[in-house]
């Protein structure tokens, strides 16, 4: 497919062509110019083409989408809706729905904008309907859920424009492949829709331009991009020039990251997990002399603590909000000067959006500090700092589409219409995930909606789609409808447990496998307090405010973790190989550098370093092996696994491990004198299969797409099932569906999910087959100093293997490794 | 693992296996096997709770059509604990069947297979709040509980109950074991009562540490916790409660 940019011939207004009144004068009015990339949108709407723009958020990107629309909306002789908007957060839509009033109201355009998603109240929605304004906003769930009602064909067929904003949010999740699905759909309704993508600064422009073209037609999209703002600055803080050895938190410098804030208007200070924000949260309450505003802002807080946050935010009433992921996109905040990142970045792309929320002036650079937590977390924090500078962004990952996401989308089109299973087939192979989709797997997809597609055929008589006389699908009862429109959407939330006092506030929703680890009376900080845990009772986690105040006994230790990308991983291997380049490092990090290059060796690129060494004595006597992959937890957690099942086999007896983004470790009762014998790609084959079937994750996965495929409810009318419930069936009927129907067509959906996304295998067969006879060993009579942080871990995590006397001292470890 | 004494002063012997914990309730000598079975040795007995039978075709006729394995799955492990211990008779303690329409949803081939279970053997179906009738069509006694020596078998806890063994609640205890959570089903065993774990391949579990079963297991009991390989027994005040 040719991947490059399309060039536009057929630009009708000249490039300096003003804009039509009243828009000519409106922006006269407001001193503003037109910016080229908006008359670029502009041109390619008029010419009727698909546009792709590409800019730093702050750029006028927004109005850059909606102003083709807009003129053509201005002469009001336009009923029924033109313009659909999609974006991946309902706050988002509402916010671009108050932004666009603006010109609206200004200028007096007779153009009628409405916002619906899952709030909406249902009213209104039944109006939308029949009357649809000029420009919906909308999500992509909601928008799957418009297109499963019969009226969709009519409400759709003028549709002019669809606007997707933040399109590198959808392209490589289940969000994408639902959307890109309903886009296929829209393609059918209406023939002659533009579509328009909006997007941050993305590493492969052309596969997004296929990702948005019907049917992967990169060339009918056309590439704008806005002028790229000043290079951003960004410094890392090492206070005093250390760096402790383990830890995600940045305790060591959270009094220069206080006095950060106070020295800005308002910073946005970014962690990785939960646990980490509620810490650093504490922390800085804790050394708050000054009595600054400041906030937390994480997915676990009740809702209406999340909008006070939000609109303090929006009044400019803050000063700094410590957060997750959970404001990694959305509202546009002017007012933010800062960007805080503590932890390690773990991307270079996602750096760059976080500090992309400060300074949504493009003249101004986005200011932003980096502060890793330890040595590691330095190398990669230099890494991210010098691909952003380069201007080098990490692959996106495109996962081909999941038969789960397509057989919700087909039962939505059967609640729609009656389905011609061959038309429908070459309809959903016009979106890009699933250009590839063979006719079987998409027959067995079919087949699993209308009757559950089981190999033993007993529910013909509960079929969810009848066969019509005419060989069409439709649904067979209303109540089929009516449990897609409450099941549909992508994202299956881990089961949570709300936590509340006793009587009265709900404070927010923990994980369930995190409230299944407390005991009565443990400690834990949440939403910024301290808390005692009670009891849970009818699925909620009872907490009071413990009589005196304490540490916190257990961290909340949550929130997703996102692997070191591969990209980075390269470049911290490059930084350690380049000698030369250390001389910028802190005294800490070269020190820990240079006694490792003497005691043992630095991993490079061309090989794999492992190391081993013994710890302890007599009985106590343990034997180590520690690699240095670089290939992020998740695979090195599989890795781990695997190694250790093989160790076993080979009779080492190994006894636990622990993973880290950047190595792993594995102790055993012998010493393993070659490790080359491990590291070889049959393990994938091996070892892999027995281990997946019955691993948890693999349950966890099949619950996500049983969910999704619409196998298991997400909710019944009146009475909602708590995400507890669905965890339990899932398990069940996993173990029932391996042993009975061992091919069934949501098994082969989980596997694929399960080994593509969640545990990397891709990644790790890629890296066996690198290092394959690259093995190098040194074997050492003590620890390493970069063994350090690794065997630290210990101390801090749940092992596998009896590991507790293995608590580790730190300041032993470290005066053996350095010395 | 050796047996432990627990505060009810209740020897819990493993078998050699670890498969099975042997005590003494009520005067009875009994048998807590892994597959969650109970086994009264003397009387040649084998006590099943919740089987929930049909419980997949049930959400299967309400529109999410779960695999239709779960019957056979049930009867498949039913049958391998028979041929185990060859019991001359089996008390089924109620919700055998997910609901009152289950007979007709039974897949006759999976019918075959109680009949082949059923034969030679006295076969008592306990009613239970879900199957408060057994499909006709079945062989068995129908009974509401029934007496033996100092024991009654019935299908739910009744406030008072003396040597009771019941059904119903699908007990579940959660274990701190090396820095991890584990989640179990378990028999639950107080002075006065006996909980047997649910059978069934779809049922769930309800806490140990609920109100409900609080109330009737008092503070002190204990949990015998159906593990991958063996059966543990452990003391209330050892589990996260």
């Amino acid at each position: 497919m040719d991947a490059r940019p399309a060039i536009v011939t057929d630009a009708r207004p000249a490039p300096d062509e003003p804009l039509p009144e009243p828009f000519a004068s409106w922006f006269a009015a407001r001193g503003w110019q037109v910016r080229s990339h908006q008359r670029a949108m502009w041109r390619a709407a008029e010419a009727g083409r698909h546009a792709l723009l590409i800019a730093p958020t702050g750029a006028g990107k927004t109005l850059a989408g909606f102003l083709p629309s807009l003129i053509a909306l201005a002469s009001g002789d336009r009923a029924g809706l033109h313009t659909l908007y999609v974006s991946p957060l309902k706050a988002l839509a509402v916010d671009i729905a108050r932004n666009l009033d603006t010109p609206i109201r200004e200028m007096g355009l007779p153009v009628r904008t409405e916002t619906r998603t899952g709030d909406t109240p249902q009213k209104k929605k039944d109006r939308q309907r029949r009357e649809p304004p000029h420009i919906l906003l909308t999500t992509p769930e909601s928008l799957s859920l418009l297109l499963s009602y019969p009226d969709a064909a009519r409400m759709f067929a003028g549709l002019d424009a669809i606007v997707i904003d933040e399109l590198h949010a959808f392209v490589p999740t289940k969000r994408g492949q639902l959307l890109s699905l309903a886009l296929a759909r829209l393609e059918r309704l209406a023939p002659r829709c533009r579509r328009v993508g909006l997007s941050a600064t993305i590493h492969d422009e052309a596969a997004f331009q296929r990702w948005l073209a019907p049917g992967g037609q990169a060339e009918t999209v056309t590439l704008v991009h806005g002028a790229a703002g000043p290079v951003p600055d960004i410094a890392i803080m090492v206070p005093d020039a250390r760096i402790p050895w383990r830890g995600h938190t940045g305790r060591h410098a959270l009094a220069q990251v206080y006095d950060a804030i106070r020295a800005h208007r308002t910073t946005l200070v970014f962690v990785n997990t939960r646990g980490v924000a509620e810490r650093v949260f504490q922390d800085l309450w804790d050394m708050n002399q000054d009595g600054l505003a400041i906030a937390l802002h994480h997915g676990s807080l009740a809702r209406e603590q999340r909008r006070k946050v939000e609109a303090a935010m929006a009044r400019g009433a803050l000063r700094a909000v410590v957060c997750t992921a959970s404001l990694d996109l959305g509202i546009d905040w002017g007012d933010v000067d800062l960007v805080i990142q503590i932890g390690a970045p773990k991307g270079a792309s996602r750096l760059l959006q976080r500090i992309g929320r400060a300074n949504h002036r493009l003249d101004e650079p986005s200011k932003a500090l980096l502060v890793p937590g330890s040595r590691f977390e330095y190398l990669e924090a230099q890494a991210a700092l010098d691909a952003v500078k380069a201007g080098e962004l990490d692959g996106e990952a495109f996962t081909p589409g999941g038969l789960d996401v397509l057989a919700q989308h087909l039962l939505g089109m059967a609640c729609a219409a009656p389905v011609d299973a061959d038309a429908l087939y070459q309809e959903v192979r016009r979106a890009p995930p699933y250009a590839a989709l063979a006719r079987a797997d998409f027959d067995d997809a079919l087949d699993f909606v209308a009757t559950g597609g089981y190999a033993l055929k007993r529910y013909d008589r509960y079929r969810r789609l009848r066969r019509r006389p005419d060989g069409r699908y439709r649904t067979s009862h209303p109540r089929v409808d009516r449990q897609y429109r409450l099941n549909a959407g992508t994202i299956v939330s881990v089961p949570l447990l709300e936590v509340r006092f006793r009587r009265g506030r709900v404070l927010g929703q923990v994980e369930e496998w995190f409230a299944q680890g407390l005991a009565p009376g443990d400690t834990f900080a949440f939403g910024g307090r301290l808390l005692e845990f009670q009891a849970l009772e009818g699925g909620a986690l009872i907490v009071s405010v413990p009589k005196r105040a304490r540490e916190p006994r257990i961290p909340v230790y949550g929130g997703s973790r996102m692997p070191l990308t591969t990209h980075l991983a390269d470049r911290v291997r490059a930084m350690l190989e380049d000698e030369t380049g250390w001389t910028r490092f802190p005294a800490d990090v070269q020190a820990w550098l240079t006694i490792q290059q003497e005691r043992s060796a630095l991993p490079d690129r061309a090989t794999l370093l492992t190391e081993t060494f013994p710890r302890g004595v007599g009985r106590d006597r343990r034997e180590y092996l520690v690699a240095y992959c670089f290939e992020g937890r998740n695979a090195h957690q599989t890795l781990g696994m695997l190694l250790t099942r093989r160790m076993e086999k080979l009779g080492f007896a190994p006894m636990g491990f622990v993973a880290t983004d950047y190595t792993f470790a594995i102790w055993s009762m012998k010493p393993v004198p070659d490790p080359a014998v491990l590291f070889t790609p049959d393990i994938l084959e091996a070892e892999l299969v027995d281990w997946m079937a019955e691993s948890a994750m693999l349950k966890r996965t099949f619950r996500d797409v049983s969910t999704i495929a619409g196998l298991i409810d997400r909710k019944h009318p009146g009475a909602e099932k708590t995400g507890r419930q669905i965890t339990f069936n899932a398990d069940l009927i996993y173990d029932v569906l391996r042993r009975y129907d061992p091919k069934h067509v949501l098994l082969r959906a989980t596997w694929l999910d399960a080994t593509g996304r969640l545990t990397d295998v891709d990644r790790l067969a890629d890296f066996l087959r690198r290092v394959a006879g690259r093995v190098r060993h040194v074997a050492l009579d003590r620890v390493s100093p970069l063994a350090v942080p690794v065997l630290l871990q210990i101390g801090v995590e749940a092992v596998h293997g009896a590991a507790d006397d293995l608590m580790l001292d730190e300041a032993a470890l470290v005066a053996e490794a350095m010395t | 693992m050796t047996g432990r004494t627990t505060q009810l002063d209740l020897e819990l012997a493993p078998t050699e296996d670890g498969r099975a914990l042997a005590f003494s309730f009520h005067g009875a000598a009994l048998l807590a096997d892994l597959s969650g079975v109970l086994v009264w040795p003397d009387r040649s007995m084998l006590v099943v709770a919740d089987l929930h039978l049909e419980k997949g075709s049930y959400f299967a006729a309400g529109g999410a059509p779960l695999p239709p394995y779960d019957t056979r799955a049930t009867l498949d492990r039913l049958g391998r604990v028979i041929d185990r211990y060859r019991p001359r008779r089996i008390v089924c303690l109620g919700d055998s069947f997910h609901d009152r329409d289950a007979g007709a949803r039974l897949d006759p081939a999976d019918a075959v297979t109680i009949a082949a279970l059923q034969r030679r053997r006295d076969w008592v179906w306990i009613v239970g709040n879900h199957d408060p009738e057994i499909p006709a069509a079945l062989g068995g006694d129908r009974v509401d509980a029934i007496g033996l020596d100092r024991l009654v078998f019935r299908h739910e806890a009744e406030d008072g109950a003396r040597g009771e063994v019941s059904g119903h609640y699908h007990p579940k205890a959660r274990v701190h074991r090396r820095r991890r959570v584990l989640r179990r089903p378990c028999f639950a065993l107080a002075d006065h009562r006996l909980i047997l774990p649910a059978f069934g391949a779809y049922t769930g579990g309800l806490d140990v540490a609920d109100p409900a079963l609080r109330r009737l297991l008092g503070p002190r009991f204990t949990a015998m916790l159906l593990g991958r390989t063996r059966i543990t027994a452990l003391a209330a005040h050892q589990l996260l409660i």
